[in-house]
């Protein structure tokens, strides 16, 4: 049986798939030690690019944009978590009606339309409105397309769920409200943190919306580590870019955590 | 994108209210998103002003000029212009490859992994996750690092004497295909995995039973069956890569544009062309929704069979 | 994590976002890779106004985005001088009263009263150099000081040629090397502009402004069109070139410190200016990014590696430097045509 789900070539090829994922970002990380200036020579272990990064001339710099990247981040992925958890209990528990598969096209729209596209089109709409590009501009753009991404993981969460849970809450009288914020809310919570987390990391990466919807002055880490590599890749971009592969990687170990913990409950 | 369209609800205890449930979806989505995407329309038909910015009165100049080239002083007769169809085309083919690609590596990797006992399976994929979360700029940042002329690729190719002089891969086509086909490669896999991960290896024990090769098993029934997960792959691939912008920018250089520099130009750059910039941004929005028309279509018609 | 946090964080942050129009703040749209940022973290020691600032890589690029509608959120802008009369005949600078300045005295006399801003109604001189072009001695050991490098390059530089994207600096670069005057509107002078920048673009490898100094330092590209100071810092970390002043010409140009329309923060930004007049903060710029300041009294203060360094000093058979200059709307238009068809 196991003999048959066997292809030779199919080991090298996932080895050799994992060393083109990880090469990259392993030399990265390795140079982002190295003590010399230069960028290629290898010049002696060194914690010096670090330093730069954290304390150096352009630190407040550098400071600024993950605090924006950061609170960007945390609120652009809770607006999209409320706003898919509502969408998923219409969606799933909501009946059929008019117009159903035309809101799920409609959640789904930000995946669907590439992110240049998007991002003219969100500049285009806030320029001809006259709003003023600032921090809000990259919020309110990155909540949309984070929506589909915490819809994915919660709607998932919902379907595995029985409906009978609520309906004998239900038949207790309790109040719909109720019924979904003590028996239907926990049941979903691991959907509920995954979807969150996705949107977390989704608005952590975007480079191409913030750049045209950002205003005069602000930067997220993205943008901040564009402008600098246009320049030339200098070691403290290594070095940021290693901190923020750190933070990705620990995301995703929280997010795998979860999804086990679930599994287990169920 | 093979996301979760709720055939029948299983309940409808927030039937009644279901429509206060929509409403911010809806409202974010739609104020947010499709009103934008119908205001670009309409820019895409307006006139630019003479120094930048848009002047509201109707004009076809901007998809005049991508189709057509009137000579320097715009009064010859209009020929064909090849320059943004070129771009375009190139798009397309960098796209389409980087797809074959990733399927020909990611399929291989899915089937490998999907069938791994289950206790290491959740290893081997959680390996495959690590990349698809780490940023994608700095993902391209770092292959930009790797393969430039006097790079640790080419510094160990000449090490272990496989090369005398630095290989120029920067600012090639070949750079931009490596870019993409590295940044969307999880995308692949991850679809395909789910589809393996579900397949019934019953049919496959069926087919051995009747003498029939492992590799026509895979190639008959094995991919029939995964299809939907493959063309998922496929779609996750293709459509972010036809309008990247980090891969061609950080590593094509300005010779190897693609619809995602072109775009880029007209609004962040000296060119400063809303107008043709909307009208770019709407053709490449027409041809991804065509592409997306058509899978529905095919999808429709397989959930049918 | 409860909803009723989760709004919490929602309220608080949008309530950050809408209190972004603080006092004491200076919005800069500068060059990149200029100023440096020790300067501008004293500006903000001595003042308390707390500094940001935007880059961009060229005069055009510059004017796109302020036309796209950043015009309102910056303070000041540093445009070369051709772009100060553009912005000031589009209306985009606000007006510096007379005796608003404190230090307006401490400009130098010949840039005081400039064609693109006659009595210094709208701007301070920032910085002046020149645009030509750096070659690698070690690729190519022969004559350099003709600009048949960039736009008729001999086999040995081929394919490793970089370029500014900066339309009015090359395009007048260009005019330069065949000879023909700026502005011109003649059918058949336009015609050869288009058709030899378009010949040589195919022995071009690259249109980099960001990044004209690191394809030089990182052996990217052998020739590479730069201004004058960033080519001097390319040198300074290791690249072994040379900055050209070629026979047909080079172009000259002064970058300002413009007062932009509808500054938010109008008060600091003349505030800003005056600390830019003072010796001893400009000639910091100076020592920085390698230029030359039009300010009295900055000489003593500059260090001695930008006296004597070759990219300040043309050599005395060199040709005087030129503008570039503006064009009717008319003209203008044909350059921007032969702009686009050059980068499509």
């Amino acid at each position: 049986m196991s003999n048959l789900k066997r292809y030779p070539g199919f080991l090298p090829m996932t080895i050799f798939c994992l060393i083109l994922l990880y090469a990259p970002l392993l030399i990265v990380m390795v140079y982002s030690f190295n003590e010399s200036a230069s960028i290629t020579r290898w010049g002696g272990f060194s914690l010096v690019w670090y330093r730069d990064v954290f304390f150096g001339i352009e630190a407040a710099k550098y400071k600024a944009a993950a605090w924006n990247s950061l609170i960007i981040a945390m609120s652009a992925a809770s607006c999209a978590t409320v706003i898919a958890t509502c969408a998923a209990l219409a969606m799933l528990r909501g009946g059929s009606f008019t117009g159903k598969s035309a809101s799920f096209a409609l959640i789904n729209l930000p995946l669907m339309v590439p992110e240049i596209v998007t991002a003219v089109a969100t500049l285009i709409f806030f320029s001809s409105i006259g709003f003023q590009r600032g921090l809000l501009t990259i919020l309110v753009a990155h909540i949309v397309f984070c929506i589909p991404f915490a819809y994915l993981p919660i709607a998932a969460r919902l379907q595995g769920i029985e409906a009978h849970y609520e309906q004998a809450a239900m038949d207790l009288y309790a109040s719909r409200w109720r019924a979904f914020r003590l028996v239907l809310m926990p049941l979903m919570m691991p959907g509920i943190i995954a979807g969150f987390l996705l949107a977390f990391i989704i608005s952590l990466d975007d480079f191409i919306i913030t750049n045209f919807v950002k205003g005069a002055g602000i930067e997220t880490l993205p943008t901040a580590i564009f402008g600098a590599v246009k320049q030339g890749i200098k070691p403290d971009i290594m070095a940021i870019s290693t901190c923020m592969l750190m933070v990705s990687v620990l995301f995703v170990t929280a997010s795998y955590f979860v999804n086990r913990l679930g599994n287990q409950n169920n | 994108m093979a996301g979760l369209v709720p055939s029948s609800g299983k309940s409808a205890a927030f039937a009644p209210a279901r429509i206060w449930l929509m409403l911010p979806s809806w409202a974010s989505i739609g104020f947010f998103l499709l009103l934008p995407v119908l205001l670009m329309l309409v820019y895409s038909f307006l006139t630019k002003e003479f120094r930048g910015g848009v002047v509201w009165e109707f004009s076809l100049s901007s998809y005049d000029r991508f189709f057509l080239d009137r000579g320097l002083f715009g009064d010859e007769p209009p020929q064909i212009e090849w320059t943004y169809i070129a771009i375009f085309w190139r798009s397309a083919w960098q796209a389409g490859l980087a797809t074959i690609l990733c399927l020909i590596v990611g399929f291989p990797t899915a089937w490998f992994i999907a069938t791994r006992p289950s206790h290491t399976r959740s290893l081997w994929l959680f390996l495959i996750t690590i990349p698809y979360w780490v940023n994608l700029l700095i993902r391209t940042v770092s292959m930009k690092f790797l393969i430039r002329d006097n790079g640790p690729l080419n510094e160990w190719l000449m090490a272990i004497g496989l090369i005398d002089a630095p290989i120029t891969m920067i600012n090639t086509n070949f750079a931009v295909q490596l870019g993409l086909f590295y940044s969307y490669l999880p995308f692949m896999v991850l679809p395909i995995y789910a589809a393996v991960e579900r397949y019934n290896f019953a049919l496959n024990e069926a087919a051995a039973d009747l003498y029939a090769p492992k590799w026509r098993v895979l190639w008959l029934i094995v991919l029939p069956v995964v299809r939907p997960g493959v063309i998922a792959g496929c779609i996750l691939v293709f459509v972010p890569s036809l309008g990247a912008f980090l891969a061609p920018d950080l590593l094509g250089g300005a010779k190897n544009w693609m619809i995602g520099s072109l775009i880029e130009d007209q609004f962040k750059g000296a060119a400063g062309n809303w107008p043709f910039g909307a009208a770019v941004a709407m053709v490449l929005l027409s041809i991804v929704l065509v592409v997306l028309f058509i899978y529905a279509r095919s999808h429709a018609r397989a959930s049918e069979q | 994590m409860t909803f009723g946090r989760l709004t919490t964080t929602v309220a608080a942050l949008t309530f950050c976002a809408g209190g972004a129009l603080a006092e004491g703040k200076l919005s800069i749209y500068h060059w990149f890779e200029y100023i440096p940022q020790e300067l501008l973290d004293r500006f903000s020691e001595e003042t308390g106004i707390e500094v940001t600032m935007d880059t961009y890589d060229s005069n055009e690029a510059m004017l796109a985005s302020l036309k796209g509608g950043t015009l309102g959120s910056y303070d000041v802008a540093v445009p070369g001088d051709y772009m100060v009369q553009i912005m000031r005949d589009e209306g985009m600078l606000d007006t510096i009263a007379e005796g608003e300045l404190i230090n307006k005295a401490n400009i130098e006399e010949q840039w005081l009263n400039v064609d693109f801003d006659p009595g210094r109604m709208h701007s301070i001189p920032y910085q002046w150099g020149s645009t030509s072009f750096a070659v690698n001695r070690e690729v190519y050991a022969e004559d350099i000081d003709t600009t048949d490098m960039i736009f008729n390059p001999p086999d040995a530089l081929k394919g490793k040629i970089n370029v500014l994207d900066t339309q009015g600096e090359l395009l007048a670069l260009a005019s330069l090397h065949l000879g023909i005057p700026q502005c011109s509107a003649d059918r058949e002078q336009l015609k050869k502009l288009s058709e030899t920048v378009n010949a040589a673009k195919a022995h071009w490898a690259s249109f980099n402004s960001d990044g004209a100094k690191d394809v030089l330092v990182s052996g990217d590209a052998a020739v590479g069109m730069i201004w004058n100071g960033f080519g001097a810092k390319a040198r300074v970390e290791g690249a072994p070139i040379e900055y050209a002043y070629p026979k047909e010409g080079y172009v000259v140009w002064m970058d300002n410190v413009v007062l932009l329309k509808d500054a938010p923060n109008r008060d600091n930004a003349i505030k800003f200016m005056d600390f830019l007049l003072e010796p001893e903060n400009i000639a910091e710029v100076s020592n920085f990014a390698q230029y030359t300041a039009g300010v009295k009294g900055v000489t003593p203060l500059l260090t001695d590696d930008l006296k004597s360094s070759p990219e300040q000093n043309p050599p005395a058979s060199a040709p005087a430097g030129t503008f570039v200059k503006v064009c009717d709307q008319e003209t203008q238009a044909l350059y921007d045509a032969i702009w686009t068809r050059l980068k499509k």
